[in-house]
């Protein structure tokens, strides 16, 4: 993973659209912006781009720099670039905030061109079908008909689920990574969780808290703490910090005895100062109500009839939030219709952050099967 | 899971194919769409697909098998044999086949079950224990390891070598009809005293 392979220095652009899009709750967003990236360049038929589909906290920042100095590169760095699994010799890649987003698209701390005042609470609850359906948009102004693939781990495996769906003709090829066709009920009940940490903040003001100068700092923080549990596997947690006490010995105290609770409190910190908690609770409502097999009577076979991408289904063996099993669903979805499927189960420790790390098995897969899309 | 050495013969297209696979491919209907458990790097299936123009789609647990096949070109599954096969339909694939991978199954009739459950049709094929070179290795008190079987007893991964008669009986006691069956040694056909003279089984089963 060397430097040398980087996409380099990048920039945002924003794209804006004035016609109204319709939402899966009844609501209208009569305008919305949509902050994005790209990397590689567009070939002259416009047959290789590929969507990046972000998950829970992530952005549009998928790989590269900002500038030099920044400490970290994009959330997906590690894959995307000139010689890495998502060549961008190869590819056209786009990175896109999500609508609801807290990083550049419209979102509850944007201002609202219709008040002048920012959304905060008014901004509509979206979903996973409202963002494709922008992401769509976006599409249409970069001038590309069908998208060469769309990828995504977890929340992002679920928009390029969707997007076979929604769209199937506009899509070659889906890459859903450590996904599952809908929540389970011990999946959502974590959310719930988080959700409430955000919403009894005092400092939460209904959703109003730029008004009040505030940031419902304690709820985002616990709800970031919550999740960092989620995301790996125990093993990986034993194996990182085990029982290591943070300063050798115990103090009967409360405050930070072991290594573990330095970690969460370092996440739950760095999170609440730069993630908007109206975003985090439209993020984990996306999540909730994602399920595609709903208007199907659970079917999810029926769903997909008229998908025409071809998969790679990816999970991993750790992963209990989204586990393996939730993979195969979709996977036999798949096979009812006599859709091109590949599915791997990768052994890995990490648990659901397994999808962000350079597992060599796990990137050779990806390498391998962006290599043989024909652009 | 390639557990066996394999001559191969000369294709009219000068493709070497092994002549295990040129039997089975005369088991599978054109345009049938097949399920081959342990599919390996996806020979068979790349076969079956270039002579038949099958749909097919392979279920392979080894992470490198499972690697090539994807290069090949093949639509692969990484899944566990031993846990059955929940992730498909019933009767939803003309043909499931198990070649030369029965013997290392722990759940041996699990997996002849649900073969059966989810495919028409059938096609299992596995090392003859009573071929007489076997035979003989045990008759001169030792366990048999050759081209076919290539593992010492400690390190094997065959769990449940049987024989032909063995296995006839076995489709007998679970209501298993055995459409056809070719034995094989070295490539070529066996039709006098299977059990003995054959070092290859090949069945095409179907449920009664």
């Amino acid at each position: 993973m060397s430097e040398n392979n980087s996409v380099g220095l990048v920039a945002p652009q924003s794209a804006h659209f004035d016609t109204p899009l319709a939402l899966k709750s009844g609501d209208v967003l009569p305008q919305f912006h949509l902050t994005y990236e790209t990397y590689g360049e567009l070939n002259a038929d416009r047959s290789n781009a590929v969507l990046v589909c972000h998950a829970l906290s992530g952005n549009h920042h998928v790989a590269g720099k900002y500038k030099e100095t920044d400490k970290s590169a994009g959330w997906w760095d590690n894959l995307v670039g000139p010689g890495r699994p998502l060549d961008t010799n190869k590819f056209f890649v786009i990175g896109v905030n999500n609508l609801g987003g807290c990083h550049g698209s419209s979102g509850p701390s944007n201002t609202n061109p219709a008040t002048d005042r920012p959304y905060s609470a008014t901004f509509p609850v979206v979903t996973v079908e409202d963002w494709v359906n922008s992401q769509a948009r976006l599409m249409d102004y970069l001038g590309i008909e069908q998208l060469a693939a769309v990828i995504g781990g977890s929340l992002g495996g679920m928009q390029a689920l969707q997007w076979s769906i929604a769209f199937p003709d506009r899509i070659r090829y889906a890459l859903v990574i450590a996904s599952a066709p809908n929540l389970t009920a011990q999946n959502m009940a974590f959310n719930e969780v988080a959700r409430q940490a955000i919403i009894t903040d005092p400092e939460f003001h209904a959703g109003d808290y730029y008004n009040h100068g505030v940031v419902p700092r304690r709820g985002l923080r616990i709800a970031r703490m919550l999740g960092h549990i989620t995301y790996l596997s125990d093993d990986v947690m034993g194996a990182k910090f085990g029982r290591k006490l943070r300063d050798g010995n115990i103090k009967y105290s409360f405050d930070v005895e072991f290594e573990m609770e330095s970690y969460l409190r370092y996440q739950g910190d760095k999170f609440a100062g730069e993630f908007d908690a109206n975003t985090y609770l439209r993020m984990t409502r996306a999540l909730d109500y994602f399920d595609p097999a709903l208007p199907h009577g659970g079917n999810l076979s029926a769903a997909l009839a008229h998908v025409k991408a071809k998969f790679l289904v990816v999970s991993f063996t750790s992963d209990w939030r989204f586990s393996p099993a939730r993979s195969k669903e979709i996977v036999k979805a798949l096979l009812d219709n006599e859709i091109s499927v590949r599915y791997a189960e990768v052994t890995a420790a990490h648990g659901h952050d397994a999808f962000l790390m350079p597992d060599p098995h796990y990137h050779a897969i990806m390498r391998s099967y962006l290599a043989k899309i024909k652009v | 899971m390639s557990l066996m050495n394999h001559p191969t013969t000369t294709m009219k297209d000068n493709t070497a194919i092994r002549p295990d696979f040129a039997l089975i491919s005369q088991w599978v209907k054109p345009q049938a769409k097949v399920l081959d458990l342990g599919c390996g790097d996806g020979e068979l299936l790349t076969h079956l697909h270039r002579q038949h123009d099958i749909r097919g789609y392979g279920v392979e647990k080894d992470d490198q098998n499972w690697l090539t096949a994807m290069e090949n070109g093949v639509d692969v599954l990484q899944m566990d044999l031993e846990v059955g096969l929940s992730g498909f339909e019933d009767q939803s694939f003309d043909t499931v086949i198990l070649s030369q991978t029965l013997q290392a199954m722990h759940n041996t009739e699990g997996i002849v079950k649900e073969m059966l459950r989810v495919g028409r049709e059938a096609i299992v094929t596995f090392p003859n224990f009573g071929y007489w070179r076997n035979r003989t290795q045990i008759l001169l008190g030792q366990m048999p390891v050759s081209k076919t079987l290539p593992y010492e007893w400690y390190n094997t991964p065959n769990v449940h070598l049987c024989t032909i008669h063995d296995f006839d009986a076995f489709c007998q006691n679970h209501d298993i009809e055995v459409i056809e069956r070719k034995v094989i040694t070295e490539g070529n056909m066996v039709n006098f005293m299977p059990n003995l003279l054959g070092n290859l089984a090949m069945y095409r089963l179907h449920k009664k």
